[in-house]
């Protein structure tokens, strides 16, 4: 057949897609389980969602839920710590703890033949960490170090300063690993307490996905987790960050991190926004698709492909159980540092209503998203993660089944009218990790106030 | 476990390799190209990558972005280069499969035609600030080039990283582009890979139309390969960074992919710091907490390899403690061998590993950038099975021997990279390098 050139070939329709069946059960303690069968491959996937994350830290204890995540493997039940990563090793075993604002994720994978060691070792590891004196100190110094090189790292910087002017002294005000000062003063009492009121059977979810059938899967865990006493764990002392305000945004909006002899920029403008709960959720994907959200968005063929300031700009929205900040992520050279900020700025401007999208953006905007849509369900784990966002935000059972069709359903003029509603010009702050002296003097052209230098310890 | 595969060779060359899996509605478009930075010459260097970035530019019959019209069919995408090649994929929902054919056919066969000044202009500048972000800005981020400038002489390929150097990415010209395509973007130099949702016959019909009417050209002139590295006594180097803690590089040469001893070093690597009873992890983290982080690899490639092992100091303490601490390790290691439970551990995970390989059709290191490998590597996509041998024949005995012969105190280089000004941290008689 000879090969038409002169035009691209059509796509044919959309080939159907339906996300894999999650079956449900409750344990008599709470435990909510849920499974996903996926036989490709001879694997399996625990995940624990546990709705806690870094919002929970107490006020005076930042980073207490990151370190207490980080102790669950250092030992539990009958195993200490070399045991437990002994046996880890013989399973053929990934174990992954993931700690953001809203959820703590520990997820431990295997090989399928030992599933029944990866539930029980998951269980245990939740309900019954060793927490003792030696391996705290360990683990809390690796912190402290960690803390220590991330002086040096400019994304670092920028996200530990950007979350602070953004929240103040609000839940989401801080990174989950916490700061030196808070780090140096907790004690394992802390974080044994933080365990014991935190993590309950009530509050758990578990998904299994992987080789074997729903009713395997499920008994696996209800074993493993099914002897949790349901009294365990209560809520004292944890705030929802859903009920607490955002500090006001201050009149001076752009801030320094000087970093002397820096070789680029490291730039997030961005301000609080919307919540997972909105209901303009889908609309907000579509904007961010347009604006920023892939390769072929306003602000990275701006930035990148016209300009060449940066390797790469992309805008997100951090949609959380409280409202989560909207924000733009570059890195670009440092002579070029106000002028990509301005264009920055203009583009997130014009998208309020001076530039609506054309059709094409549009177009490519929600095919990104619908048409892409199957290959975020390839894996076990894939599956677990997708499912776990469910759980943690309380959406409906037909969310993934009704996606594609919401997102169909977003015009031109929905677009601009989330833009003008979550996004205000007049709020955004901006943040640089730079050198000062090579980007100082270009500042006052952004017009954003006087600029505020900020010294990150 | 394997990947089935159907394999046709093209009459101008081009290598297709076919797989199904109707798993999920996808198929992975996967493009090797035998091509790297050890294609590259002293004063040129960064170029392969320069070049990778101009095949999203546009070609002759879309002369326009290569993401737009990929991305509004649903498609993720992306291309990397390493010393040893360039891959392209694109992973699109299988209604697109025709259009990540059309698309990749036409910047193979036709790229020149759409090349101009400007693209070549902004891409440097791209690929610059790429160099920026992720070298120059970077904690530790010259460690890596002054390991490979030391590890290989001059005028050896991988005496440079892929990135390149800065003055080598601003010398570079436009006409340098055009005999780079003409010389190694040829399908004979290349091989495709289609896995996923596809019908085999149908996808092959799909790939001939596309590909077989592209110019044959000729074969590549080969590798120099005339340097060859040794070590003969330690080398020691200073590089002084914006870090906070020391940091310790122990390199030595070690053999090439799939060569015999790969898969013992590879072994090796994982009983040293594989999991918190590593055996490195567990002296210098967990026991002695000498240092804050230990990471091994074996790093296998075409023309050779390197076996590294890389560790920061806990502050208050120094790197001749850690590089003591290394030294006694690995010298049990090689006196008494691993243990029964360190074997079962290691092969365990080396079998989880090639499993979570199988879980996803394309991207990087997915199913048809695997076929791909293999291809080109070893000329047989199905060596899948043989290479998950290769780790299940590996016997403690021969881990000891491979460490024995070839992780010599006397053959390696020994990198400290210090905080500025306190190049007294460094081990001693250490030789200060200077890399940008």
């Amino acid at each position: 057949m000879p090969v038409n050139r002169a035009q691209l070939p059509p796509l044919g329709p959309d080939p159907p897609f339906r996300f894999p069946e999650i079956r449900r059960r409750t344990l008599s303690n709470g435990v909510r389980v849920w499974t996903v069968e996926h036989h490709a491959v001879p694997l399996v996937s625990f995940l624990a969602l546990h709705p806690l994350g870094a919002a929970a830290d107490p006020a005076d204890r930042p980073g207490l839920a990151a370190l207490t995540s980080d102790m669950l493997d250092e030992g539990c039940g009958d195993l200490d710590a070399l045991e437990l990563h002994d046996t880890l090793g013989r399973i053929g075993g990934h174990l992954d703890s993931e700690i953001g604002s809203d959820a703590t994720l520990l997820t431990l994978s295997s090989l399928a033949r030992f599933a029944d060691r990866a539930a029980a070792l998951l269980a245990d590891m939740i309900r019954r960490p060793r927490l003792e004196q030696r391996d705290f100190d360990r683990v809390r110094d690796l912190r402290l170090n960690r803390l220590v090189q991330m002086r040096d790292m400019a994304p670092a910087l920028a996200d530990r300063a950007y979350t602070q002017l953004l929240y103040g002294n609000h839940p989401y005000g801080h990174l989950p690993i916490g700061s030196e000062t808070s780090l140096r003063s907790m004690l394992l009492r802390d974080v044994t307490a933080f365990h014991s009121q935190t993590f309950s059977p009530s509050r758990l979810t578990v998904i299994a996905s992987g080789d074997a059938s729903h009713g395997q899967l499920a008994d696996l865990v209800a074993a493993a987790f099914g002897g949790w006493d349901e009294n365990t764990g209560n809520s004292g002392g944890v705030v929802d960050p859903v009920v607490l305000p955002p500090p006001p945004v201050p009149d001076d909006r752009v801030a320094l991190v000087h970093r002397p002899d820096a070789a680029q920029s490291e730039l997030r403008i961005g301000h609080v926004a919307a919540a997972r709960s909105t209901p303009d959720y889908h609309a907000l994907l579509v904007l961010n698709m347009i604006l920023g959200g892939q390769f072929v968005s306003r602000i990275n063929m701006n930035l990148r492909e016209d300009k060449g300031y940066t390797y790469g700009a992309r805008t997100s929205f951090d949609f959380r159980r409280g409202p989560g900040p909207f924000t733009l992520h570059a890195s670009v050279q440092s002579d070029a540092t106000a002028d990509a900020v301005l264009e920055a700025l203009a583009e997130i401007e014009a998208i309020r209503g001076a530039r609506p999208p054309t059709p094409q953006e549009l177009e490519t905007g929600r095919a990104a998203l619908t048409r892409g849509y199957p290959r975020n369900f390839e894996t076990a784990e894939q599956i677990s993660r997708a499912a776990a966002q469910l759980a943690l935000y309380g959406l409906p059972d037909d969310y993934f089944s009704t996606f594609v069709t919401k997102v169909m359903a977003i015009g031109a003029d929905d677009v601009t009218r989330v833009a003008q509603a979550h996004i205000d010009p007049s709020r955004l702050l901006t943040v640089i990790v730079g050198d000062r002296d090579k980007v100082g003097p270009s500042l006052p052209r952004l017009n954003l106030g006087a600029v505020t230098e900020v010294t990150t310890a | 476990m394997n990947i089935p595969y159907t394999r046709q060779t093209l009459e101008n060359g081009l290598d297709v390799l076919i797989h199904e899996d109707h798993d999920c509605p996808i198929v992975a478009v996967n493009v090797w190209y035998h091509v790297g930075s050890k294609n590259e010459h002293p004063g040129r260097t960064g170029f392969a990558h320069l070049f990778e970035h101009l095949m999203f530019e546009g070609s002759e019959h879309h002369d326009r972005g290569y993401f737009q019209p990929l991305q509004e069919a649903g498609a993720q995408l992306n291309g990397s280069t390493n010393a040893d090649r360039t891959n392209y994929w694109e992973v699109v929902p299988r209604n697109a499969l025709e259009l990540a054919l059309w698309m990749e056919s036409d910047r193979m066969g036709y790229l020149l035609p759409a090349l101009s000044e400007e693209k070549f202009e902004n891409q440097r500048e791209v690929v610059l600030n790429e160099r920026r972000q992720n070298y120059e800005n970077r904690p530790y981020g010259f460690a890596g080039m002054a390991m490979m400038a030391a590890l290989y002489p001059p005028d050896h390929p991988y005496h440079w990283m892929t990135i390149g150097a800065a003055e080598d990415i601003r010398a570079a010209r436009l006409d340098d582009v055009r005999a780079f395509f003409r010389t190694y973007y040829r399908p004979r130099n290349a091989s495709l890979a289609l896995a996923g949702d596809v019908d085999t016959d149908q996808a092959l019909a799909l790939a001939t139309d596309y590909f077989g009417g592209l110019e044959a050209g000729s074969d590549p002139p080969p590798v120099e390969l005339t340097a060859i590295p040794s070590l003969a006594a330690e080398r020691r180097l200073l590089l002084e960074d914006r870090v906070e803690l020391p940091r310790l590089y122990l390199a030595w040469h070690s053999p090439a992919l799939f060569s015999e001893d790969d898969a013992e070093l590879d072994l090796v690597a994982e009983v040293l710091a594989s999991g918190k009873t590593s055996r490195l992890y567990r002296a210098l983290v967990y026991d002695e907490r000498i240092a804050t982080e230990v990471a091994v690899s074996q790093n296998s490639r075409e023309a050779g390899g390197y076996f590294q092992i890389v560790a920061t100091a806990a502050p208050g303490r120094t790197l001749q403690e850690v590089d003591r601490g290394i030294a006694r390790v690995i010298d049990t290691l090689i006196a008494e061998g691993p243990t029964a439970p360190e074997m079962e551990r290691c092969q365990a995970q080396a079998e989880a590993n090639f499993m979570y390989r199988l879980q996803t059709v394309g991207g990087f290191g997915g199913k048809s950038d695997q076929l791909n490998a293999y291809n080109i590597f070893v000329g047989d996509p199905g060596f899948f099975e043989r290479d998950l041998e290769r780790y299940q024949r590996v016997t403690p005995e021969a881990m000891q021997s491979a460490a024995h012969r070839l992780l010599r105190p006397g053959a390696r280089v020994a990198l400290s990279v210090v905080p500025r000004g306190r190049a007294s941290l460094a081990l001693p008689g250490s030789e200060s390098v200077s890399v940008s």
